[in-house]
Order: C-alpha cells, then sequence, then structure tokens
C-alpha cells in the first residue's frame, strides 16, 4: 500500500511541473467557466424577461465538463506508463519490491488525484451559482452530477493506464486512448440509437448513458458498478501488460 | 551470495545466455567481462528480478529470483546498463524516492548519506536533467546503494566517470565487497583486474572461463614475463640475455627495454642482472610483466571463436 501512494505521489507532484498538465488543466477550467458564465448571463436574462425565475441547472456545464474530460485525460494518461518504457526507468521499478500491479494503481491514482484537483477547483461555479440566485441551485443533482464526473475520471484514467502500458511513445499512447474514449461514448451511443437489435446492450455498454444518468440527479448502482468495472478493467490491462512485457 | 544454476534466456529465437552456472559468495567481488552481446546485462537483468529466464534458476541472498522475486528484490542494489533516471527530478528527490519504494523509514537521511557516498552532496538540488553523465551515472550509483544491499549487482559502473571519479568508485566497491556480495561487469580489464576476488569471462552467453585474475594469467601465459631497461643503448643485451641459463625468449619491446620470458617457479632474475652488470651495463630496472588481462581475454575469444 506505501508502495502505491509513494508512485502516486510522485505522479501527482510530476503533474505540477509538467506543461501538458497545466495546459489540461487550464483548458478544462476555461472552457467549463466560460459555459457556466454563459449558463448564468441565459438565467438572468430570462429571469428578466420574466420567463419562470427557477435556478438555472448546472447540468449543462457538467455536460461540457464531461466532454472536457474525456478529451483531455488521454493528453494525462498517455506517459503514464508508455514513458518508463521509453527512458528504461521501468527497469528500476520493476527490480524495486514494487508489485506490478501497486505501480499500475499508484500510476492510477496520482493521475486521479491531479483530475479530483481540478474537479475540486470548479465546485467554485456552483458555489458562485448558489450565491447569485435566490432559490439556489439544485443542491442533490449537483451531488449526483458531481459523483458522475468523479466516477467518470476514475475510469478513464483507469482505461488510459491500461492503453499506456501497451505502448513504448506516449503520442500513440494519445490517440489510441482517445479513439478507445470516443468508441465508449459516442459510437456505442450512436450504434444504439441506429442498431435494430440489442439497443439495450449498446446503450448500457455506452458512457454516455451512464453518465448522463448521474448527471440528471439519479444515482443508480448499475451506473456506479458501471463507472468502477471500467476501472478495474484498465487497471487490470495495465498490470498484465507490465506483467506480461517482462517474459518478452 | 548468487548462485546460478543452467541459466538460460532466449529472446525469441536467438538464445542470449546458454546454461550458464557460476557462484558469487558474500564478501567476494566477482567481475563479468565479455564482449558486446556477451549475454551480461540480461544475466543481470535475471538476478535482479526484471525479467525470468527461459530455464533454470538463480538464487540472490538465499531467493529464488522467479519464485521470492519480491524478496530478492529488497536485498538487491542494481545499477543498470542505461543509468535509467527521473531527470524531472532533484538528485535528492529521486534518491529520495527510490529510498521511499524500499520503504526505508529514514529516507531522507538516506538519501543524503547515499549522496554524500558518491561525492554529489554539493549537486542534491540540482535537477539531474541539468547533471553531467559522469554525475548521472554516481547519482544511479547512489541509488544503488541507498538500501544498503546485500548484493549489488552494477552493468559497467565506472562507464564515463573522470579518472578521480574511478578511482573513488573503485575504491567505494572494494570497501561495499568486503561484507556483501558484487557482481559487476566491465569492459575495463585492468578494472576486473584491480577490484575482482574472482573474474567470469563470457563470450556468445557462455563462460569461458573463471577464476582469479592471477591465475588466469598464469594458467593461459604458462610462463613469467619480465621487461628489462639499462641506462643508453641496449644493443648486443638480447644476446647477453638468451646465453643465461633458463631464459625461454627474449625480444625487444617498444619502448626501448628487453623483455625476456622463463618458466613460472624458475627465477632467472638475479642471473640475468648479474650477466647484464658484467657485461658492463648500467642496470636501471626490472619489471615483472604479466599478460594483461586484454590479451587473455582476446586469445580465450578468439579461442571460443575458433571452436565454433
Ligand atoms: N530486449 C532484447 N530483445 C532481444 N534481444 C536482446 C534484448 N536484449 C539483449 N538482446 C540480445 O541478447 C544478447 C545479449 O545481450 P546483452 O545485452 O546481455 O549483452 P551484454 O553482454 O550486456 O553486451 P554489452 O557489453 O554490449 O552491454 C545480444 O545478442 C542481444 O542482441
Ligand atoms: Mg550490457
Amino acid at each position: 500500500m506505501r508502495n502505491i501512494w509513494t508512485i502516486a505521489r510522485r505522479e501527482y507532484n510530476h503533474f505540477f511541473t509538467s506543461p501538458i498538465a497545466y495546459v489540461v488543466a487550464f483548458a478544462i477550467l476555461l472552457i467549463v467557466g466560460a459555459i457556466f458564465a454563459l449558463v448564468i448571463l441565459d438565467a438572468s436574462n430570462n429571469a428578466f424577461s420574466g420567463f419562470g425565475s427557477t435556478a438555472p441547472s448546472i447540468s449543462a456545464v457538467v455536460w461540457w465538463f464531461n466532454f472536457m474530460i474525456i478529451l483531455s485525460t488521454p493528453a494525462l494518461t498517455m506517459r503514464l506508463i508508455s514513458e518508463e518504457h521509453r527512458m528504461g526507468t521501468v527497469e528500476l521499478l520493476l527490480t524495486a519490491p514494487v508489485r506490478d500491479w501497486e505501480l499500475v494503481i499508484g500510476k492510477w491514482l496520482g493521475g486521479f488525484l491531479f483530475m479530483l484537483t481540478i474537479i475540486a477547483v470548479t465546485l467554485i461555479y456552483p458555489f458562485i451559482l448558489n450565491s447569485l440566485e435566490t432559490p439556489g441551485i439544485d443542491q442533490g443533482q449537483m451531488m449526483s452530477a458531481y459523483l458522475g464526473l468523479i466516477l467518470l475520471s476514475a475510469a478513464l484514467l483507469g482505461l488510459g493506464v491500461g492503453i499506456s502500458s501497451l505502448f513504448n511513445n506516449q503520442i500513440a499512447a494519445f490517440f489510441a486512448t482517445l479513439a478507445v474514449f470516443i468508441f465508449l461514448t459516442w459510437i456505442v451511443s450512436f450504434i444504439s440509437q441506429i442498431a435494430p437489435g440489442g439497443k439495450d446492450l449498446f446503450s448500457y455498454l455506452s458512457m454516455n448513458t451512464h453518465f448522463d444518468s448521474l448527471n440528471s440527479g439519479t444515482i443508480n448502482l448499475t451506473d456506479i458498478v458501471y463507472f468502477l468495472s471500467l476501472t478495474a478493467l484498465g487497471l487490470f490491462t495495465g498490470a498484465t501488460a507490465v506483467e506480461v512485457r517482462r517474459w518478452s | 551470495m548468487i548462485r546460478v544454476e543452467g541459466l538460460t534466456k532466449d529472446y525469441g529465437a536467438r538464445r542470449a545466455i546458454s546454461n550458464l552456472n557460476f557462484e558469487a559468495k558474500q564478501g567476494e567481488i566477482v567481475g563479468f567481462l565479455g564482449p558486446n552481446g556477451a549475454g551480461k546485462t540480461t544475466t543481470m537483468r535475471i538476478l535482479t528480478g526484471y525479467m525470468p529466464p527461459t530455464d533454470g534458476s538463480a538464487l540472490v541472498a538465499g531467493f529464488d529470483v522467479v519464485d521470492e522475486s519480491l524478496e530478492v528484490r529488497k536485498r538487491v542494489g542494481y545499477l543498470p546498463e542505461t543509468v535509467p533516471l527521473y531527470t524531472d527530478m532533484t538528485a535528492y528527490d529521486y534518491l529520495k524516492f527510490m529510498a521511499d519504494l524500499r520503504q526505508i523509514p529514514d529516507s531522507s537521511e538516506r538519501a543524503d548519506e547515499a549522496l554524500e557516498m558518491v561525492g554529489m552532496e554539493s549537486r542534491a538540488n540540482s535537477f539531474i536533467s541539468s547533471l553531467s553523465k559522469g554525475m548521472r551515472q554516481r547519482i544511479g550509483l547512489a541509488q544503488a546503494l541507498i538500501h544498503r544491499p546485500e548484493v549489488l549487482i552494477l552493468d559497467e559502473p565506472t562507464i564515463g566517470l573522470d579518472p578521480g571519479q574511478v578511482v573513488e568508485v573503485r575504491k567505494l566497491i572494494r570497501e561495499i565487497g568486503k561484507e556483501r556480495t558484487v557482481l559487476l561487469s566491465t569492459h575495463i580489464l585492468s578494472e576486473a583486474q584491480q577490484i575482482c576476488d574472482r573474474v567470469l569471462i563470457i563470450n556468445k552467453g557462455k563462460i569461458v572461463a573463471e577464476d582469479t585474475p592471477e591465475n588466469l594469467q598464469s594458467r593461459l601465459v604458462g610462463s613469467e614475463r619480465v621487461a628489462l631497461r639499462v641506462r643508453g643503448e641496449s644493443d648486443g643485451l638480447s644476446k647477453i640475455i638468451t646465453k643465461v641459463k633458463g631464459v625461454q625468449s627474449v625480444h625487444s619491446a617498444p619502448d626501448g627495454s628487453i623483455e625476456f620470458q622463463f618458466a613460472p617457479g624458475q627465477d632467472v632474475r638475479p642471473e640475468v642482472a648479474k650477466a647484464v652488470v658484467n657485461a658492463g651495463y648500467d642496470l636501471l630496472e626490472l619489471r615483472p610483466v604479466g599478460m594483461s588481462l586484454e590479451e587473455i581475454f582476446l586469445e580465450l575469444t578468439r579461442e571460443d571463436n575458433r571452436r565454433k
């Protein structure tokens, strides 16, 4: 367990020295902030012109947040394990008394904590919203949506670490990860809409289904299980790849 | 302690090492000598638990490298050939990270201690990316020593170091080798001669010779060689020496001295000296020249190549 923490801490600190991580954080905060500003502007316009005075929902903001996480996670995970192979530092890690899965989970945890940090920073947006609007925002929906963001990040980072362990080249890892993410979100969703049969299956496989459900304010166990399973699948792939590469 | 039995490793269809057998005891420094591609790094990677062998077994510090890999890894310090380092970290942070990975309780003190051991304490807060090659080599070495391992495996530890550091690092290795087990690989034969208690010569994945550096020499040469130097011209000296009983052969060396050989155990140096002085020469120097390990090495690997 301590090994996981040691590795996670190094990765987490590394993000704060990495320009890519800053770009990712900045992009997410900027886009989410901009959407948020638009939502507020829209709400105040509506209130002005007398169209109901319900509090604006943050679900649109969260949806864009989700979109940004999907696009930017590959940039955070691409180097996590591939870079160790390229630089040869994997030889240090694999000859240290660290189990292969501890290494993979440590890498994942470092990335996950970084994403959690970004998510935590965005909490100021709903707080601002809450103080601007008198009825306030729907707290339940907000908690559910943020749970969705956290679970989504866990799953994407898990998959990203797993894919990174298959490559020596971080650019290759980036595009492979992005492809898998796009497939699991929009392509599977699209298939579920046009497929003659198996709609339920494809709809279940799509990340969008589960994320949208959480974003709309309903916390279902199936959604939680779905994201945790994907996380486990990614980490398992990573640990297996590290192990297999020892033997080759 | 290291014990290797029948160790074999295939990379796909290529056999990198085949059926290696050797031992290194506690308090022993064993040198691994061999040309490029001989299989030194491959062997070391197996012994450090980086990858499993295709066949055979190895015991390091009393544990099996495959079945008890984690126990082995706890007890081994390893300097990989490529000296992998996290260049985005400072020397101190890097060493502290490695110490933490090894779950050393006082990792900060150990990081300082390790930096001091390799004479890098003044660069503790420099980023590794800003260090010279030799400095990085020393950080790599510090990383291998940080947990005071029972067994130290060093893949070409002095490569890239300046002469002063080479001497320092060799001294350090000798010191460590008094109580622990050290296996090091090198291409520098004089280095093996200086610091190793025993030398394994490996070629094309097979051990072709194994002995102390001294024994290897006498075993192969079968005679002792001495260089002699006189003041001024040495014309006619060869003839005088050749006449001395017991001298096997005489030839002039490129540096102006004369070399002669005799069978081991029949030291003819006093007789030669007398003959030279009696002939009116001013004798300046009489110096044994062993066949260098370089020559032995080339001899051994050539023989081996010819046999194939
Ligand atoms: N990762 C690898 N994949 C395939 N073949 C390899 C790999 N590593 C080494 N080999 C092969 O195994 C053989 C032994 O290589 P090894 O690196 O052990 O030699 P070495 O004695 O360390 O050489 P050097 O003195 O150049 O460091 C070589 O034929 C090499 O091509
Ligand atoms: Mg090598």
